[in-house]
């Protein structure tokens, strides 16, 4: 059976505890979390997470039936990768030495990255993009061994045009 | 009208129609026990030994009666102790709300004197739950979880509540009765395909679970079964949702199942499972046990469906109701060839049964079935006693039966009983238990004496830990690691020890005296019951195994 990734939007109540059960879901009946996001929206009474998930249809009908189960859950569907807006941010500090520099820097331009942090030693440069976009400048400046440390936020994704969850 | 948190504790709870909690008081929560002393004509709390005994109480008395069943218990251990009695529920679906104490607001997360995160740990094993950090949340918490505790599919919910918020005063306006969330239907198309599927059915077989006793559906099971000539058969959360004494009834399937029930429903061509959700014990090997039948799965869990075993047509909502549009659609029809082949596969079984030995415990049940009613409700703990008792006890009405199914929690038995007792109005109670399920809450029997509840108990003492043993002969070499108790428990004095009445009972002709006072006597009796070490519960379909693996002698 086929793992394929998937994207869920879920709208929760704002309450403290929330993520915590969200979570504790998955790993209790283990299912695999890539990535999961999550913050208030316009309403302050409700928030709203992004998970990407990874699993076969069963897996998937369950994750949308359990997580539904939660009182918390407002509601949960998937989102159609072909008619979402998917986004992810990355920020990654690199060692850099003057033979260096020139190649890290159109690396940047090619991925429309922004310089944040320059040092003599070290750069700081902040990405915003698909989540394969990010995965490949992180393989980029993995194969030249310049990563000094990196931290990637959850993906975001809306719906696009007029459709909403 | 102004109030502190402790009295709106108590006025929500009658308000919600709750008039007996169970529970043990304790230090972060001496204001509600002060308000419980206070009304004490409007509700009433029965004082366990131990915070566990009063969660399985609690949960006894809801199963047996239907109505929520409520605990409360202080911080830290007492919160701690009730965890195996809402995983209990949980696993059962049973609706509880617990109640529990807190440190106050500012002392929380301070690793406190009995502190405990209480919410973390029972997140998994409840429906929903709370800690309250606004008075002016209280009593719309408290009404949220009676309502998330009987809607849909039953279960636990904990109220964790910090003793600043029972000191704290604020408005009360007194609610209604529980409210319920609505319920999905399925759709009228949905309901014809199942119509259509049963109708093509040569050997369709209606298996039950336990929401049928929470739907109260099994008058359409029964009309179902009428209109296809469609064996019934149950797990064991479902036996007492419809008459053993029905024709079409043929008891519990699965591991430990009756041979004609476990053997028609692999050979069934149609299973209709209703408000069941086909564990593991069920169903052993799910590909031999998917091979033969097409499924309809009707539940009013939606994450049931597909779960476990994939259905043809899953059904989403109450049974009763879905059993009522099937059932209006349905034209009757006969099937004397599978009645004839079922017909077969009991007299198989009675073949089987076992003979000769006057202490087995197939004649001890039906022994004790003489004293008993069809209102009678008998509560098990878990193990061989309980199987025996789930294959040959025959239960006429449904919440009749207090076992744990799901969780199989040994120490179960004495407490449901003691909440089943107080369900029935203080009428005669059963409890069937083994030598080391008793062990494990034996204090309840002070519980049981201290309220004068008229409780049979039956202790079916063969030594050892039986479930245990029987695998370790059959899977283990018999290699009988710690199940061997060489305990010296006199059964008699400790129940007399402790203000109950008791016998031994090593003969039948013992056995029939120490019923004979059991039953009359006005308190809780103690029958020691001594059985064979060596007698093992079959059939037997070994885990994973199916009907082509049943060891019946």
């Amino acid at each position: 059976m086929q793992k394929e990734q998937f994207i869920l939007g879920v709208i929760v109540s704002n309450h403290f505890g929330v993520l915590t059960r969200v979570s504790g879901l998955f790993s209790r009946r283990g299912y695999n979390i890539d990535s999961l996001n999550v913050s208030e929206t316009e309403n302050p009474e409700y928030s709203r997470m992004t998970i990407i998930a990874r699993g076969d249809d069963y897996v998937k009908n369950q994750i949308v039936k359990q997580l539904r189960k939660l009182h918390d859950v407002k509601k949960v569907e998937f989102m159609d990768p072909d008619r979402t807006v998917l986004r992810e941010h990355l920020l990654i500090k690199l060692r850099v030495t003057p033979a260096t520099r020139p190649e890290i820097t159109e690396a940047v331009n090619v991925f429309r990255g922004k310089v944040v942090d320059f040092n003599a030693d070290s750069m700081i440069i902040e990405i915003t993009g698909e989540p394969s976009k990010l995965s490949a400048f992180i393989e980029f400046a993995k194969q030249n061994d310049m990563i000094i440390e990196m931290c990637r936020a959850g993906a975001l994704a809306v719906n696009r045009g007029l459709q909403n969850l | 009208m102004k109030m502190n948190g402790a009295q709106i504790i108590v006025e929500t709870l009658i308000e919600l129609g709750c008039d007996r909690v169970f529970g043990y008081p304790g230090g972060a929560v001496l204001n509600i026990y002060d308000e419980l002393y206070k009304s004490s004509d409007r509700i009433r709390h029965v004082i366990s030994a131990h915070e566990q005994g009063a969660a399985h109480a609690a949960d006894g008395y809801a199963r047996a009666s239907g109505k929520v069943g409520v605990v409360i218990a202080t911080s830290g251990p007492g919160a701690t102790n009730l965890v195996t009695g809402i995983a209990t529920a949980y696993l059962d679906s049973s609706p509880l709300v617990a109640i529990t104490g807190n440190v106050a607001l500012p002392l929380l997360g301070k690793d406190s004197f009995q502190e405990v995160d209480i919410m973390g740990v029972t997140m998994p094993i409840t429906k929903h739950n709370y800690i309250v950090k606004d008075v002016r949340d209280l009593a719309g918490i408290i009404r949220e979880a009676f309502t998330i505790a009987r809607s849909g599919r039953p279960g636990p919910v904990l109220i964790d509540i910090p003793k600043d918020i029972q000191i704290a005063g604020c408005e009360y306006t007194p609610g209604g009765p529980i409210q319920k969330f609505s319920t999905p239907k399925p759709d009228e198309d949905e309901i014809d395909r199942a119509v259509e599927l049963i109708e093509k059915s040569k050997k369709p077989y209606i298996y039950c679970g336990g929401g049928v006793v929470a739907s109260g559906a099994g008058g359409e099971v029964k009309k179902l079964a009428e209109l296809t000539d469609a064996v019934v058969g149950f797990s064991m959360m479902g036996l007492s949702a419809v008459s053993s004494d029905y024709e079409y009834c043929l008891g519990m399937a699965g591991m430990h199942g009756r041979y004609a029930s476990t053997k028609a429903k692999s050979e069934a061509d149609l299973i209709i499972g209703v408000g069941v959700r086909f564990s593991d014990r069920a169903t052993g090997n799910k590909t031999r046990y998917t091979q033969n039948a097409r499924f309809i799965h009707i539940d009013i869990d939606a994450a049931e469906i597909d779960k476990n075993i994939p259905a043809n047509i899953g059904l989403v909502g109450d049974v009763g109701e879905i059993l009522k549009g099937i059932n209006a659609k349905l034209s009757p029809a006969r099937r004397p060839e599978w009645r004839a082949e079922v017909a077969k596969m009991i007299e198989e079984e009675i073949s089987f049964y076992p003979t000769g030995k006057e202490m087995h415990p197939k004649a001890i049940i039906e022994k004790v079935q003489r004293y008993t009613n069809e209102d009678t409700v008998i509560a098990t703990d878990v193990g061989q006693h309980q199987m025996w008792v789930a294959q040959y006890y025959r239960f006429r009405k449904p919440r009749t039966l207090l076992t744990s199914g799901g969780l199989g929690t040994m120490g179960f038995g004495l407490g449901a009983a003691i909440g089943g007792c107080f369900a029935s109005g203080g009428a005669k109670t059963v409890l069937f238990t083994g030598d080391g399920s008793f062990g494990m809450n034996l204090t309840e029997l002070a519980t049981a004496v201290s309220n004068n509840l008229p409780i049979v108990i039956i202790i079916m003492n063969n030594g050892v830990l039986g479930m245990v043993r029987q695998w370790q002969k059959l899977f283990y070499g018999q290699r009988y690691s710690n199940s061997t108790l060489n305990r010296k428990t006199d059964f008699v004095k400790l129940a007399e020890a402790f203000g109950a009445g008791g016998a031994r009972a090593w003969t039948a002709a013992e056995l029939d005296r120490a019923l004979e006072a059991a039953f009359a006597a006005d308190r809780p009796f103690v029958i020691d019951c001594r059985i064979d070490t060596d007698e093992n519960v079959l059939p037997m379909i070994p885990a994973g195994g199916s009907i082509d693996d049943i060891i019946v002698k």
